[in-house]
């Protein structure tokens, strides 16, 4: 059972593809030759080089018969010989079968399962050429093999014997190439056992694991955790080895998300800090070396974060020359987008729209007024020029500087939260309000003129957008509807039902059924639907909710067949002794039980204390009574139950869960 | 310790021992090496070349009155074209490094992927910066398209940052204070021109007859490409002449930013107006140089 080795050599492969890419690698790898099957398959990678070790393959893959269609009997011995000849053998030889035209010969050839050199050597440039990325090149010519960044070298071991094949001109061999500086100049030659030792001398760390446990070893308790530039970091060296440099104390004047910006997002450096969790004037950068002995390194990248931070200090010494209030008419000379007008005119609807928002959550108004007007000035800065990530932040910053109150200086701070799934919303209420209507606006606007989100594409980031609004309503448990303000612009109400239908179901992670049925009942806040939606989650496991859920699916059709849509209560003196009077009893009294002050969860298990009547009406009673009187007072009876009981969730749209037994 | 001028040289002589023509920077004002025809014209085609020069780029709105210590108006790149890469090149790079005296071996160096683009000249190519001791001190790039036309030789661009480099060699925190000939700075050298400019293109030049100038280049690009899609015998057709009327309108182009002459919705509009002239050029200079020789291929 031969194992067998790969490695990609390549230039070096930006940092946040690699993970993806090797699994990728992978899939492909097992699917070309699932036929060898393998007992495991194991992936690492540098930034030059993707490895793939398959253990145990099969030597040889399992033989293969096929059916070859011949002539029809029909057709005569000459054809049947002349068909025989040529599988080399006699038509005494040849199977017969019966299709729909009728009997023909057919020879069953048996194809002998390929051996595992010659598998891997056919397969394998397909599968290297095929591996995806986001991005690609090419470097051999333009119809030439696409790759993240051209390949140089490729080893190919099976046990110890090359499996040659070539990709892009480069054969494979038995070679590797150490570290880039550190590493032997020549090609290195290896063996699957000796792998990962001949790099190890040649200064790469093959396995990300332990580059990682190399950084994170040499860290040090003061150094502020970060897991993503972590990942980074090991995705950026084949040899890391972490240094510690320092900066003057003076630049400690600047705001820290300053200063962590600079050494996180544009120098990669780990942050220190004091037991108080403040900034400490000290770095960690990761290297690619095996250390910095006369401390080059180190005065290099000191070096580096002065200029940086130097660049830091002067744009936020400029930048306090013209308040953000001043800023204001300067946003008239930035896009929003081209057909959308400017900062200016987005500013404008976004104060509005605030206000609005504003009223109806009992935030603030004046701070909302303040910091909606002021939201966008920012971007006028040199330092947000600078360090774009940092709009927001820096308008907040700012306005504290500038003597704006801490209510408009937060809200501002906090309004392009949350970024992500994961990124908390505003801290306050003011600031929710502000980010709420400049998400809003930008989902208006941009489906106003069709900007609209499609598969993949949504270069706008409308789908965050929405999610951010959603996010925002739901944990913010604002009292606001959100769907007035999608009101007369195309699919946008359908684009936020959808995000907030995602969030129900992989955030609070109820069942599609129980999403569908608190969203098919009248809208509310989305602080209200999930209240329904836990209340469903928790009752339906009692055991009247599901079989009267069933009966309300069963009302439900009967009143579209019956084409009723009267809204009255039935009448009292057309109701049958039994079982459809003690119906409408009950109803009254759940009616009454549900008008209560009481939770959700109270309401519906009043409702399905409603289950022996409804069961035993639909057993004993026959709705469609020749009366059409007593026909229609039924219908009426059913139409009662279904509308006074679907307020909290449409119970026909849930799907019982022991459909089987 | 070795001055601005020597790094410069060494640079020279170490990419002309490798084959490449060395030449002197091209005499327009452009934004980058990459626009000179050494590079833009050059990568288009069939025919292999290797090239280096140091091409003085000029960024009107980086300009910082002389006041910042990193940041130049004009700063002068050393621009490297070797068409088409060699296997070996990043490992040539490496060795341009070690011959202007960085000891690799005490540094540390790492590619980090920056993929360029340049709009106004329908290009664009993948690639890295190149990180030594945190600093930036190299753009390397494939090409992969230039003049909206996807390139058959994919060329390695190489594009040194001299200021910051021999900064770094000399260890000084200014660019001014950088030596550029034994006893002379570059603040020296270059210290006025970084002020003047400035002023100029922040504060003085005349808006309404730079658009005026924009126009007239502009109409004059288009009209030598029109005549040469008219034009029969086209192996002498000025096409030369015509990049650089499209250069001419690009760095007016910067300029009117600088002055913040162009207002949001124009910008995009205006780019598209070079880069139709960029690509123009670039096809007329194809279909020149090299439709004979596609014909043969």
């Amino acid at each position: 059972m031969p194992d067998f080795l790969l490695e990609i050599g390549t230039e070096e492969i930006p940092d946040w593809m690699i993970e993806p890419a090797v699994e990728n690698l992978r899939t492909r790898f097992k699917a070309a030759l699932c036929a060898f099957a393998g007992s495991a398959f194991i992936t690492e990678a540098t930034p030059r080089r993707i490895v793939l070790l398959a253990k145990d393959l099969s030597e040889q893959a399992p033989d293969v018969q096929t059916v070859v269609p011949g002539p029809y009997i029909s057709a005569g011995e000459k054809a049947a010989e002349g068909f025989a000849r040529k599988w080399g053998a006699t038509v005494v030889e040849l199977d017969r079968i019966q299709d729909t035209k009728g009997e023909r010969f057919v020879f069953h050839q048996l194809t002998k399962g390929q051996r595992i050199p010659d598998a891997l050597s056919a397969k394998l440039p397909e599968v290297i050429s095929e591996v995806h990325f986001p991005k690609s090149m090419y470097w051999t010519g333009k119809s030439g093999v696409r790759f993240i960044r051209p390949i140089r070298w490729i080893l190919a071991l099976l046990e110890n014997d090359i499996v040659p094949f070539e990709v892009a001109g480069v054969k494979s061999g038995n070679t590797t190439q150490g570290h880039r500086i550190l590493g032997s100049k020549d090609p290195v030659r290896v063996t699957i056992d000796t792998y990962f030792e001949e790099l190890q001398r040649n200064f790469v760390i093959v396995r990300a694991e332990e580059r990682r446990q190399r950084i994170e070893a040499s860290l040090g308790s003061d150094v502020r955790r970060d897991a993503d530039l972590l990942r980074t970091l090991v995705y950026l060296t084949e040899f890391p080895t972490p240094i510690r440099g320092a900066f003057d104390r003076r630049y400690l004047e600047l705001p820290e998300e300053i200063l962590s910006t600079v050494m996180r997002h544009h120098q990669r450096y780990f942050a220190v800090v004091n037991l108080d969790g403040s900034l400490a004037p000290e770095f960690v950068a990761v290297t690619n070396t095996d250390g910095d002995p006369d401390g080059l390194i180190r005065q290099g990248n000191e070096r580096v974060l002065r200029a940086r931070f130097n660049d830091a200090r002067f744009f936020w010494n400029v930048d306090q020359h013209k308040p953000l209030q001043a800023r204001i008419p300067d946003l008239a000379k930035i896009t929003f987008h081209a057909k959308l007008g400017t900062y200016k005119e987005k500013t404008d609807r976004v104060v509005a729209l605030a206000r609005e928002v504003s009223s109806e959550t009992g935030a603030d108004q004046n701070t909302v007024e303040r910091a909606s007007l002021l939201s966008k000035c920012d971007l006028t800065t040199e330092m947000v020029k600078e360090f774009t990530e940092l709009q927001g932040i820096v308008g907040g910053l700012y306005a504290r500087a500038q003597g704006e109150s801490k209510a408009v200086a937060t809200a501002i701070y906090d309004h392009y939260k949350p970024l992500s799934m994961e990124d908390s919303i505003p801290r306050t209420l003011e600031g929710q309000v502000l980010a709420l209507a400049d998400k809003l606006d930008t989902l208006r606007e941009c489906f106003r003129i069709d900007l609209i989100p499609t598969g993949s594409k949504d270069p706008f980031a409308l789908r965050r957008a929405a999610q951010g609004v959603v996010k925002i309503l739901f944990e913010g448990k604002l009292s606001l509807n959100v769907m007035p303000f999608a009101e007369g612009i195309p699919d946008l109400a359908e684009f936020i039902r959808e995000r907030i239908q995602f969030y129900l179901r992989n955030v609070l992670e109820y069942d599609v059924d129980e999403v569908n049925a608190v969203m098919a009942a009248p809208g509310t806040t989305l602080h209200d639907l999930a209240n329904r939606a836990n209340a469903v989650h928790h009752v339906r496991r009692t055991a009247d909710f599901e079989p009267l859920a069933a009966s309300f699916k069963r009302i439900k059709n009967i009143l579209i067949q019956a084409k009723f849509e009267e809204h009255r209560l039935p009448e009292e003196n057309l109701l049958s002794l039994g079982p459809e009077q003690d119906l409408f009893r009950a109803f009254l009294r759940v009616r009454e039980e549900a008008a209560k002050d009481s939770s959700y969860a109270d309401k519906l298990a009043a409702i399905a204390s409603l289950r022996p009547q409804v069961d035993l009406f639909f057993d004993k009673v026959l709705v469609n009574d020749p009366d059409p009187d007593i026909r229609h007072n039924r219908l009426a009876l059913l139409q009662s139950l279904l509308s006074e009981f679907s307020t909290i969730a449409d119970f026909s749209e849930i799907v019982p869960s022991s459909t089987a037994a | 310790m070795d001055s601005y001028q020597d790094t410069i040289f060494k640079l020279k002589r170490y990419w002309a021992d490798r084959g490449a023509v060395i030449q002197e920077p091209y005499d327009l004002e452009v934004g980058a090496g990459t626009m000179a025809p050494e590079t833009f014209l050059r990568v288009l085609g069939p025919k292999p070349y290797k090239v280096a020069y140091v091409q003085p780029s000029r960024r009107p709105a980086d300009g910082r009155y002389g006041e910042n210590p990193n940041r130049l108006y004009k700063h002068q790149q050393l621009q490297v074209i070797l068409k088409p890469s060699p296997d070996d090149v990043l490992d040539q790079y490496l060795g341009s490094l070690e011959a202007i005296g960085i000891n690799l071996k005490k540094h540390d160096i790492k590619f980090e992927e920056d993929n360029w683009e340049a709009p106004t000249l329908g290009a664009w190519g993948i690639g890295w910066q190149v990180m030594l001791d945190g600093l930036e001190i190299t753009q390397f790039t494939y090409f992969q398209q230039c003049g909206g036309m996807d390139l058959d030789l994919v060329p390695a661009e190489i594009t040194y940052g001299l200021e910051r480099i021999v900064a770094f060699l000399q260890n000084v925190e200014s660019v001014y204070d950088i030596e550029w000939a034994p006893g002379v700075k570059y603040k020296d050298v270059r210290l006025a021109e970084e002020q003047q400019f400035s002023a100029y293109n922040f504060e003085v030049a005349d808006v309404s007859g730079l658009w005026q100038e924009f126009e007239l280049h502009e109409r004059e690009c288009h009209r030598l490409l029109q005549l040469f899609n008219k034009t029969e015998a086209k192996d002498n057709f000025p096409v030369l002449p015509a990049y650089d009327l499209a250069l001419k309108c690009s760095h007016i182009f910067n300029m009117l930013d600088a002055r913040g002459a162009i207002s949001v919705t124009e910008r995009v509009g205006v780019i598209a107006r070079v880069r139709r002239l960029a690509v123009g050029v670039a096809e007329a200079w194809v279909q020149q140089k090299f439709a004979h020789e596609e014909a043969l291929a």
